[in-house]
């Protein structure tokens, strides 16, 4: 069973700075990590490698220094590791991003299936996943937090999360899959790993290794433009009242009953009285 | 059907409406009339009655295009994906409006990716471009920590899934009248691939979150499982559900589909309560467009604090009981 997971390196969110005069973020100092959500696509196929054999390839379309995040990959299990990196490909946005990682993952050659994970935590659009499918024609199935293969590895069946509880599904592979955090706990990479990450040899794929229509990639190939970033306000100067003592404490929470009750959320809660009151 | 228009795609639950489809019409209602173009209302499903296509107009649809068959029955990616894909080919529309749900978050940027559209995933504001009458879409990245506006300057149609709750559905009105075209579905829009084997519905202890118009989160301030009965004591008087930080979360205090924030699910409820959270980054991104925010902490320095409207700088184990007794004691009166 052969699965390709794509992973994207990210700014670890916590430790982003915003400089508030200028709206600008402020790199420095933030450590880059896989995107966390992608640590459990990451997990998910090594469970499955482990259960129904076969390999699992991490591949990344980002900057060099992205090769960090393929040996993490590497050191939690992952067999292969694939950078996609050029500047050519730089300014990327989601359809050049999914349009170049489809072109690589062709070149991979056959694969049962793939596993993203449900979104990254900078860009946060979570489109990809969707993108890689509709690219590659794969049936797909988002958002899901259960996956079993069946019918002698020719189909999985998947439990995905939406709004009203879980769909069951059935896909023929090969197929794409995006994931969410109840599906695994990611492992942590163990020394072996560590070690075999550090020597491993990646392979490394630039525009000209690609069959690329390269009016397709990059800023130029990207159909949206950022205009404009803005730090948001991120105060609302409400009031604010501390609790000392029984006093301060009845103060407090009459407050609070005034303060909802003015902003109409106790009507809910009237509606109960008067249910109550005539039963 | 008129070309150029602007489409809101309407999502069904069975053979009805979900709010959602109201609320993306109210956000295109403006830009098409600053465009001075129709707005058109696509319905994909099966079993769709006249009189809930009638409502998308009632809401501010100026037309309905719906197809309508038993293939097209409960949400698919693949068929949706050959509908829409055909639809917007054969009609061109300059703009296609979704609701960022599950659905929307799917369907949206698999057909953005085969008509080499952009696409810009759960906007919080939509405007057009004076000059150049671009949709200016606006969206938080980077956790919330960012607000960034985007265009698609040249492709089309320009696409944006714009964040459940975001915006108030327009006021019905019945007088509205427009026209409910129906599209025939072609066959070789099918693709049976996928096949959907049951749903499991949430429990009412798993109730969907994003729906819900009042929250009452707790936090690792809660100490234990067993106090987030606090929290279900004043949810219940309130009439609303229970949200958690990641913490409480992975304590097992309550399941995964109540967490909110950048790995959980991001709500807009009127009003959410904060107990016991510190207001962190990842968290507040799932909550920080609520209504009104209330949090409880007794740590003055919390975050959380900062974005509340009322905020209650206290141990929540007096605040809680305190707040408890007095709602039933309104009750009583
Ligand atoms: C990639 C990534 C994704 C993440 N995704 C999410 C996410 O989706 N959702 C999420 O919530 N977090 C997420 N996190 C975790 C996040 O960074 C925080 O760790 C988490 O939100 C903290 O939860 P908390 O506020 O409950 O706990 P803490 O930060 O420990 O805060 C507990 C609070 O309770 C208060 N408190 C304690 N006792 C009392 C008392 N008796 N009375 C009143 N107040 C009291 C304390 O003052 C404190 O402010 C994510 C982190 C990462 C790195």
């Amino acid at each position: 069973m052969k699965i390709i997971v794509p992973i994207k390196q990210v700014p670890e969110t916590g430790n982003v700075k915003m400089d508030t005069e200028t709206g600008t973020i402020i790199r420095d100092g933030s450590e880059s990590i896989i995107n966390p959500l992608d640590l459990y696509a990451i997990e998910t196929a090594i469970e499955l490698k482990e259960k129904h054999g076969g390999s699992v390839t991490a591949i990344s379309m980002g900057p060099p220094a992205a090769e960090k995040a393929l040996r993490e990959a590497v050191a939690m299990g992952c067999d292969e590791a694939v950078l996609i990196t050029d500047r050519k490909f730089a300014g990327s946005d989601t359809w050049a991003t999914s349009y170049t990682l489809s072109a690589a993952i062709k070149k991979i050659g056959p694969f049962d299936f793939i596993v993203a994970g449900e979104r990254a935590t900078d860009g946060d659009t979570g489109q990809v996943g969707p993108n890689l499918a509709a690219a590659l024609n794969l049936p797909m199935a988002t958002f899901i937090r259960t996956i079993d293969v069946v019918k002698e590895a020719s189909a999985i069946q998947v439990e995905r999360l939406v709004e009203e509880g879980y769909e069951q599904l059935e896909l023929p592979l090969p197929a794409l899959v995006t994931v969410v955090k109840e599906i695994a706990y990611p492992r942590l990479p163990t020394l072996r790993g560590k070690q075999r990450a550090k020597k491993m040899e990646l392979l490394r794929w630039g525009a000209d290794d690609l069959d690329l229509d390269v009016t397709k990639i990059g800023l130029k190939g990207s159909p949206t433009r950022v205009v404009k970033i803005v730090s948001p306000r991120v105060t609302r100067e409400g009031s604010r009242v501390e609790v000392k003592n029984e006093e301060t404490l009845e103060k407090a929470v009459e407050e609070l009953l005034t303060f909802l009750n003015e902003r109409g959320f106790l009507a809910e809660h009237k509606r109960l009285t008067e249910g109550e009151k005539g039963a | 059907m008129h070309k150029q228009a602007l489409w809101t795609v309407a999502e069904l639950e069975g053979a009805h409406l979900r709010d959602t489809s109201f609320e993306i019409i109210a956000r295109g209602r403006r830009l098409a009339d600053k465009l001075g173009v129709p707005l058109i209302s696509i319905a994909i499903g099966s079993g769709i009655e006249e009189v809930e296509l009638q409502r998308l107009i009632h809401h501010g649809a100026d037309s309905v295009a719906a197809v309508d068959t038993g293939a097209l029955q409960g949400y698919q990616t693949e068929t949706y994906s050959n509908v829409l894909t055909s639809l917007i080919e054969r009609y061109e529309p300059q703009i296609v409006l979704a609701a960022a749900t599950v659905n929307g978050r799917s369907l949206l940027p698999h057909v953005a990716m085969r008509l080499r559209a952009g696409l810009t995933a759960d906007c919080t504001e939509l405007d057009i471009e004076e000059e150049t009458g671009n949709l200016l879409q606006t969206r938080p990245a980077i956790g919330g920590n960012i607000l960034a506006t985007i265009k698609t300057p040249e492709a089309r149609p320009q696409m944006a899934t714009v964040r459940p709750r975001s915006t108030l559905p327009l006021p019905e009105d019945p007088k509205r009248r427009g026209e409910i075209e129906r599209i025939p579905f072609e066959a070789q829009w099918h693709d049976r691939r996928v096949k959907k084997l049951g749903m499991k519905e949430n429990t009412v202890e798993q109730l969907n979150i994003q729906a819900a118009e009042i929250i009452v989160a707790g936090g690792r301030g809660m100490k234990k499982k067993e106090n987030f009965s606090l929290l279900e004591k004043l949810a219940a008087e309130l009439g609303g559900v229970i949200g958690a930080s990641r913490e409480a979360v992975d304590r097992a205090w309550i399941s995964y589909p109540h967490q909110v924030g950048l790995s959980g699910k991001t709500v807009v409820p009127a009003l959410y309560i904060a107990v016991g959270i510190s207001g962190a980054i990842q968290h507040l991104a799932g909550m920080k467009t609520a209504g009104e925010i209330v949090a409880i902490n007794r740590d003055p320095q919390a975050p959380i604090l900062e974005i509340a409207d009322f905020a209650v700088v206290g141990d929540l184990f007096q605040v809680l009981p305190r707040l408890i007794a007095r709602l039933r004691e309104e009750r009583q009166l």
